[in-house]
């Protein structure tokens, strides 16, 4: 866990979860990526979404997990779940068949068009590195109603063009995603440990809406790899004591449990 | 009533080089006995089917025992890399590794159309990804009554399928409970299966969270295999290690540690342990 306090009594990195753990409503029912994803969505189930619906790939449903999983498929989130599901009924009935509001997604590479890349850097035949893969995301993106997306701004994740298309965002931009007979919103926020970045209404391109505090243009123009656009920018709000107290207690419990598991 | 064989024999007996075989469990019951015992009994040309191949995978495949891989998302889950996995791709070592990647839903929809006795299966999928533009096995078909453009993917029909599960009873029945994954998919898409379980007991006694029960058949051996799940987990047994998922970041990022682990575990082929020590 990064702790280095930068703009005050917080990490970029702690600005980041609990900027993201914000999007979520009580309403919501959340598809969770694992990584950055589960911090913020167990985060904001335990802030001020109590009643918040997370969905692990893994098929347990209305999980309520003590402490941060490892994997999707740790046994803490079946024990603490509503129920558990098979994979084809989460991928056929609940992707699918359009019951998710909101997919969270991190990735190894953005672009300015919202699309992710974890398949391959360099080319698909003969890659410089090879990333896991899709696992769920392609259908998550193109199925969940929005997309959420977490992750550190760097040029290198930032790039002008994502060397694969795993999971599509907005494409080439504009209507693209109507063109392809998709009718969910795609990726409507990315959060990052900088600012928060969301599409232009009609040109789709991802621009920066709000600026975390003590953070300038310059910090962010100088970490993404394409020339990034502000479009009236506001500041986020700071954390409050009591995200950062409830933020800093999953971490301190995520780690005294695996400690134990490493006895 | 089945006979009890050895997990060694049920091996022998089911699975042939070159044969396409399916080791399931989504992160829960990974059947790490039986892959273990593949790479002893020296199997090679094995086309691997799995959606996360993880750490098994990654021993299999370092040890030499694929020759493809159809997967869906290949990591170290909440870790990282596959580095035996990354480095018969990139560097094919020591063998190199024919792949066909899909999405987790396509994989899932392949098994559903394989256990259905369908040759394809349809889905909404891979809708503007590279994914669909790199290989032959995803095509894109019109729905006859609406005219949508979906997704399709073959049907999965490995040789054999192999999955753990806590119990099964004397007449060949199996329990399964917590995460199930597509383990029954799996099992009916296969022309023959092989279950390894914790325990064989007398009469199956669900605990009630989240049970499922695949009738025996003639198609399908079982084995009492404790703990043939370790170092992932089996609900109501035992825990995840997470602390060896951890530690494989650093075991299996150099080809000489690999196989050095590998041989301490005694998880090499027989044959080759002879050779080096005579």
């Amino acid at each position: 866990m990064k702790t280095m306090p930068l703009h005050g009594a917080y990490s970029p990195v702690e600005m980041m979860t609990i900027a993201a753990s914000r999007l979520l409503s009580n309403d919501d029912v959340c598809l969770v990526g694992i990584g950055a994803p589960s911090v913020a969505c167990n985060l904001a189930r335990l802030t001020h979404a109590p009643d918040l619906r997370l969905i692990y790939e893994s098929g347990t449903i209305g999980t309520r997990p003590e402490v941060l999983p490892l994997s999707i498929g740790d046994p803490e989130l079946c024990e603490t779940a509503l129920t558990t599901i098979s994979l084809p009924e989460v991928f056929r009935y609940w992707i699918q068949g359009g019951r998710i509001s909101v997919g969270f997604l991190g990735g190894a590479q953005i672009d300015r068009f919202g699309n992710l890349n974890s398949t391959v850097i360099g080319d698909y035949e003969a890659p410089r590195v090879r990333l896991p893969g899709a696992g769920g995301a392609p259908e998550i993106a193109s199925g969940c109603r929005e997309i959420y997306i977490i992750m550190e701004l760097s040029e290198r994740r930032f790039v002008e063009r994502v060397d694969f298309i795993t999971s599509f965002g907005y494409g080439e931009g504009g209507n693209h995603r109507a063109e392809l007979g998709l009718d969910t919103r795609g990726p409507t926020t990315v959060v990052t440990d900088l600012c928060i970045l969301k599409p232009h209404p009609v040109t789709k391109e991802l621009m920066v809406r709000s600026i975390h505090p003590g953070v300038s243009r310059e910090e962010i123009s100088g970490r993404c790899g394409w020339p990034v656009r502000f479009f009236d920018p506001e500041q986020t709000p700071a954390p409050s004591t009591e995200e950062l107290r409830v933020l800093r207690d999953l971490h301190r419990r995520t780690e005294k449990a695996h400690a134990e598991d490493a006895v | 009533m089945p006979e009890a064989v050895s997990l060694a024999t049920a091996i022998k007996t089911l699975l042939r080089p070159g044969q396409s075989v399916a080791l399931e469990g989504f992160t829960h019951l990974i059947p790490y006995a039986a892959g273990h015992e593949i790479i002893r009994q020296g199997l090679t040309g094995l086309t691997l089917i799995r959606m996360t191949p993880d750490l098994l995978y990654d021993q299999m495949i370092g040890m030499g025992c694929a020759r493809k891989l159809i997967f869906s998302w290949g990591g170290n889950p909440g870790v990282g890399s596959l580095h035996r996995f990354r480095d018969a791709i990139e560097n094919a070592w020591p063998r190199p590794l024919e792949i066909e990647e899909h999405s987790h839903a396509g994989m899932a929809c392949g098994y559903e159309a394989g256990a259905s006795g369908l040759p394809f299966g349809v889905l909404r999928g891979y809708v503007g990804t590279d994914l669909i533009r790199q290989h032959q096995r995803v095509r894109r078909i019109e729905c006859p009554f609406t005219g949508e453009k979906l997704a399709a993917v073959p049907a999965l029909r490995p040789d054999v399928a192999i999955v753990h599960a806590q119990r099964a009873d004397r007449r060949g029945n199996v329990l399964f409970e917590g995460i199930v994954g597509v383990q029954k998919e799996c099992l009916y898409a296969a022309r023959r299966s092989l279950v390894t379980v914790e325990k064989i007991v007398d009469e199956l006694t669900p605990s009630g969270r989240m049970a499922t029960i695949v009738p025996a058949s003639p198609a399908m051996t079982i084995c009492e295999v404790p703990f043939g799940a370790v170092p992932s987990y089996a609900q109501g047994c035992y825990p995840r290690s997470n602390a060896f998922y951890i530690a494989w970041d650093g075991i299996s990022r150099d080809r000489d540690r690999f196989r050095a682990w590998m041989e301490a575990h005694g998880i090499v082929p027989e044959c080759r342990v002879e050779e080096l020590s005579r």
